[in-house]
């Protein structure tokens, strides 16, 4: 068996590989909005590789990290924005 | 001797080097070394990791070069604070990204590079049984392609926009290597990986881009455009993943910080891979597309050239030269066709950090005035992916970098000024 970490995403908690980058684990959620754009557009990565931003998220308590480039930890506290503009 | 970038060339250059007994540190943004090729450890990767490890080598992972305090001395913002680089030479091998074009629905969640669904897939997400379409230009797409069907993916269709299935027909004098890329485009099936349930094989269309993702909170579809010989086609297709990239642009802020000339985007070297400036080399996609083997020789050569070993570099010239030819001819065949130009609807974003459409850009004359107007490349991603779209769209050229060239938290900017 392949060793795996549990991590928290917007309270769900959801099983990866150890290794997993964090954006992996957001997407596996069935979540897509990981920010909400300037004019409120839901997105989500892009480029995959720390350079667009588009898929930076809240990592425990700390803004504006880029899941794309963190790598999940055992009880990280994941938090999106909220996935329907109007929520 | 300092380098920036532990992929291929990064990796390369440090091995000749350590092997002459430079002191050698590599510096890496990403969590794990490798770069965006080697993402993950595959098996080819391994035979240049062992080297890495056969020789005194320091690989310092997730660090963000963003600053230089004065000649030799570089910062780098890592999760634990600043740490300051010193070097007598450096070799940056930073790199490449990819082209992102802009078309209407491009900015819906689920629209990502190739690369970019690539590196999702690699570093955790299930693909299993996800309708996927890989779109877009380039050699990438149809690495792409295999690796995703390999995971499972239900792989729809593989678009390439230039038209290489033509090409690979008449392609007369072509290189035998780049014969061989075109004509895996003709065969119908099947490159999933051995063992790999059995599939409904995938279309490879040139010739063929995406002109629209849709879908409201998320990506639901694309409509396609296949220009045929009997003009042309338009269709839509429902799918969970678009993978659309326009092949590759050099990374070359922290070359342009250092003061190092720039040549049509791409950093520009001597035989030895040195830059205008002296003691400073670059190698890799920085200095040029060219692919894994380019890549290669070329951080084996700046490595060599740092440590003295002037002749054992110049050995591998003629290796270089022969894949500089077939990375020109590359490059040519993927060439991005004018329709491209015109997919972007005027309400389409542009810059996605400060959501600019193309009809406020239009406006302006130059990247200079669009920013000073519109913010346009001054979010987060400071141009590195609206950048490359305007140079196509508009010939608009990336105006003068400044520190930090990227993002950094106040806490490192603070740091700058106990440094200094």
């Amino acid at each position: 068996m392949p060793e795996t970490v549990t991590l928290v995403v917007n309270g769900v908690s959801v099983e990866m590989p150890a290794g997993s980058m964090v954006s992996a684990a957001i997407l596996k959620t069935g979540m897509h909005a990981f920010r909400r754009s300037v004019t409120g557009e839901p997105r989500g990565p892009l480029c995959g590789m720390g350079i667009c931003f588009e898929c930076r998220v809240t990592i425990d308590g700390e803004q504006h990290c880029r899941s794309c480039q963190t790598i999940c930890r055992n009880g990280m506290d994941v938090q999106t924005e909220p996935q329907k503009a109007q929520e | 001797m300092l380098v920036v970038g532990a992929g291929p060339a990064g990796l390369a250059a440090a091995w000749r080097a350590a092997q002459n007994r430079l002191r050698v540190t590599v510096v890496d943004d990403n969590p794990t070394a490798g770069g965006q090729i080697w993402r993950g450890g595959p098996p080819e990767a391994q035979v240049w990791f062992e080297r890495i490890r056969s020789v005194d080598v320091e690989v310092i992972n997730g660090a963000r070069v963003f600053q230089q305090l004065g000649p030799g001395i570089l910062l780098a913002e890592t999760n634990s604070g600043v740490c300051e680089l010193n070097y007598s030479s450096v070799v940056l091998a930073t790199g490449a990204r990819e082209r992102f074009l802009p078309f209407p629905g491009w900015t819906l969640p689920n629209v990502m590079g190739a690369g970019g669904l690539q590196a999702l897939v690699k570093t955790g997400l299930p693909i299993e049984g996800k309708r996927v379409i890989v779109a877009g230009s380039g050699p990438l797409l149809l690495a792409v392609g295999a690796y995703l069907r390999g995971h499972g993916a239900e792989m729809l269709l593989i678009a390439e926009q230039a038209a290489v299935l033509r090409l690979a027909r008449f392609g007369i004098g072509l290189m035998g290597q780049l014969k061989k890329l075109l004509e895996a485009w003709s065969l119908k099936r099947d490159f999933s990986r051995k063992g790999a349930k059995a599939q409904r094989k995938t279309r490879n269309l040139s010739g063929c881009w995406v002109s629209e993702a849709h879908g409201e909170e998320k990506l639901e579809g694309v409509t396609l455009v296949h220009k045929g010989v009997r003009g042309g086609k338009r269709w839509q297709v429902e799918c969970d993943f678009l993978a659309c990239g326009f092949h590759l642009v050099p990374n070359v802020e922290l070359a342009e910080l250092l003061g190092c000339a720039v040549e049509n985007g791409s950093v520009r070297v001597d035989e030895f891979q040195q830059t205008t400036v002296p003691n400073i080399y670059s190698a890799g996609e920085t200095t040029g597309i060219g692919g894994l083997e380019l890549s290669l020789v070329e951080g084996e050569i700046a490595g060599l050239a740092a440590a003295g070993k002037h002749e054992a570099a110049r050995e591998m010239f003629a290796t270089r030269a022969k894949q500089r030819k077939f990375a020109d001819l590359l490059n040519r065949t993927f060439a991005l066709r004018d329709e491209l130009k015109h997919l972007a609807a005027p309400e389409t974003i542009v810059c996605r950090c400060e959501d600019v459409t193309l009809e406020r850009l239009r406006a302006h004359r130059s990247w200079r005035a669009a920013k000073l107007q519109t913010r346009c490349g001054m979010g987060p991603c400071q141009g590195r992916v609206c950048g490359g779209a305007v140079e196509f769209l508009f010939g608009w050229q990336p105006t003068s970098v400044r520190p930090p060239v990227l993002p950094v938290r106040i806490d490192s900017l603070l740091a700058t000024d106990k440094h200094r």
